[in-house]
């Protein structure tokens, strides 16, 4: 249905392209959370792998940032319909944590967890062979807070809710699990290319 | 209690459908408000949003969210406040272009966290930036319908006098609801304003607030602009409420 006198501000078939259906491009960077910043301190920091209840691996902040650093470059969608392009971010790919970890063949189902007590769900084969990574650095510096420093997860090609802020652990589960807004109406996968924000979308 | 609001279950799937603008009223120079009649309307919980998406003529779409700002009341109809952006696409539009008897798409209720209903009791401070009142607007008119005796404290910050949206309403609860205390705030308001004060919201302004209710809140609403949000949520946590019991919904901006 055509909405009777709307004609859109079209952004240019170049940017077109690489905009999802029902996003928009923006410069700027909005910060989304469910409450406000928690303070997380790098000495108290830790990050744990879990296969099941099951601890397998855990860094401190300085043992984390002895592992391999890598750098993606991505564009990136949120739900609340913003896309930003060429996002820079560095950390440790999930490959390298897994390998680290001694974790050779995850389960299928993966949720991330948060200082905040926030999770998210992700399908496994969406974070491994170089797809995500836990960032600690956006555009050369340390994460922000707002954003989720001092480490969040980065699964550019999902809606950014599924790119856990503050996060301090992953978690290998046997059932696809809900996390947080998963909980609460929204996507178990969330491609934004296929609109999946809500449930049943 | 007179009417029983109308809680809904979150639908199971989020379909599209149009809804008629029934009635369009300004409510500042910048702010208007919609009152659209779904389809199809199963009833909301206050604090949730809809989403709205605009088609053009060769298929080109745009989709923005917008808070549900009256209360959950079995009208059927629902009405949205939206602040006009100079350089945005969808806001001009309903300023410039929409008129009553148009419809529009939509999909809703949304969103299962920035919610209250009154069975989850209080005490409630709800802090608003502009716009950021729409949702809270929504728990204050249901809370009046379902739960009056809540002790409930509004701290609402906006530019100038000018840009207050529904400020007869709230100066009117404020007088006539005993368990209910308004603290406005006006941030470039250069003259003094009768119900509000001048400056930005501090930590004074909330302690004020905290003092008007008789036990600390149960719950925090706090919604706004990005950098409102923040500000409000350091001062909430500097003076002492605690961190999961605020929650937080944030416009953009
Ligand atoms: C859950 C949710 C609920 C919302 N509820 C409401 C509501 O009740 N009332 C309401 O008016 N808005 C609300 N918003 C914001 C709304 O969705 C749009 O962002 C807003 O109307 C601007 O859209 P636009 O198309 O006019 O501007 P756009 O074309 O999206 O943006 C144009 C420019 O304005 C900037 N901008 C966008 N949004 C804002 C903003 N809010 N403040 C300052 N600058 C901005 C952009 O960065 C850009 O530079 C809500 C947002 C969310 C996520």
């Amino acid at each position: 249905m055509a909405t009777r006198g709307f004609f859109g501000k079209r952004p240019t078939d170049e940017v077109g392209e690489r905009l999802p259906p029902g996003q928009y491009l923006t410069d700027d960077f909005p910060v989304l959370s469910a409450g406000p910043t928690p303070r997380v301190a790098l000495d108290g920091w830790r990050f744990t792998v879990k296969d099941g209840v099951r601890p397998v691996a855990s860094w401190s902040w300085e043992a984390f940032n002895q592992l391999p650093k890598t750098k993606l470059t991505r564009d990136i969608h949120c739900v609340t319909k913003w896309s930003k392009f060429n996002t820079a971010w560095s950390g440790v790919t999930i490959d390298d944590i897994l390998a680290e970890a001694g974790v050779a063949a995850p389960s299928e189902f993966t949720l991330a967890h948060s200082y905040d007590g926030y999770s998210t769900n992700v399908p496994t084969e969406d974070l491994i062979n170089g797809k995500a990574m836990i960032a600690t650095h956006f555009e050369g510096q340390p994460i922000s807070p707002d954003h989720g420093g001092p480490a969040r997860l980065l699964v550019p090609h999902l809606y950014f809710w599924k790119s856990a802020k503050w996060v301090n652990g992953l978690q290998f589960t046997s059932r696809d699990e809900a996390g947080f807004w998963e909980l609460r109406g929204y996507h178990m996968r969330g491609d934004p290319w296929r609109e999946q924000r809500f449930t049943g979308d | 209690m007179s009417t029983l609001p109308d809680i809904a279950p979150q639908p199971e799937r989020l379909v599209w459908q149009e809804a008629t603008v029934v009635a369009i009223t300004a409510s500042t120079p910048r702010v208007k408000v919609f009152r659209l009649k779904p389809a199809d309307w199963h009833g909301f919980t206050a604090g949730q949003h809809v989403d709205i998406r605009l088609t053009a003529p060769d298929g080109y779409q745009a989709e923005r969210s917008y808070s549900i700002g009256s209360a959950p009341d079995g009208s059927g109809t629902i009405e949205l406040a939206i602040d006009l952006i100079d350089d945005g696409e969808v806001s001009p539009f309903f300023h410039e272009v929409v008129e009553v008897g148009d419809t529009i798409e939509m999909r809703g209720p949304i969103g299962g966290h920035f919610i209250w209903r009154a069975e989850e009791g209080g005490p409630l401070l709800l802090i608003a930036g502009g716009s950021g009142l729409v949702p809270l607007m929504s728990i204050l008119r249901y809370r009046a319908l379902a739960a009056p005796e809540i002790p409930t404290a509004l701290i609402c910050s906006f530019r100038h006098h000018a840009d207050w949206i529904w400020r007869d309403e709230l100066l009117r609860r404020a007088a006539e609801e005993p368990h209910f205390s308004l603290f406005a705030t006006l941030s470039r308001e250069p003259a003094p304003v009768e119900g509000a004060r001048r400056g930005r919201i501090d930590g004074a302004l909330l302690d004020a607030a905290l003092a008007s209710l008789p036990a600390p809140p149960k719950t925090t609403f706090i919604c706004g602009a990005n950098p409102f949000v923040a500000a409000a949520s350091t001062f909430a946590l500097d003076a002492g409420i605690p961190f999961a019991s605020i929650k937080a919904e944030r416009y953009g901006g």
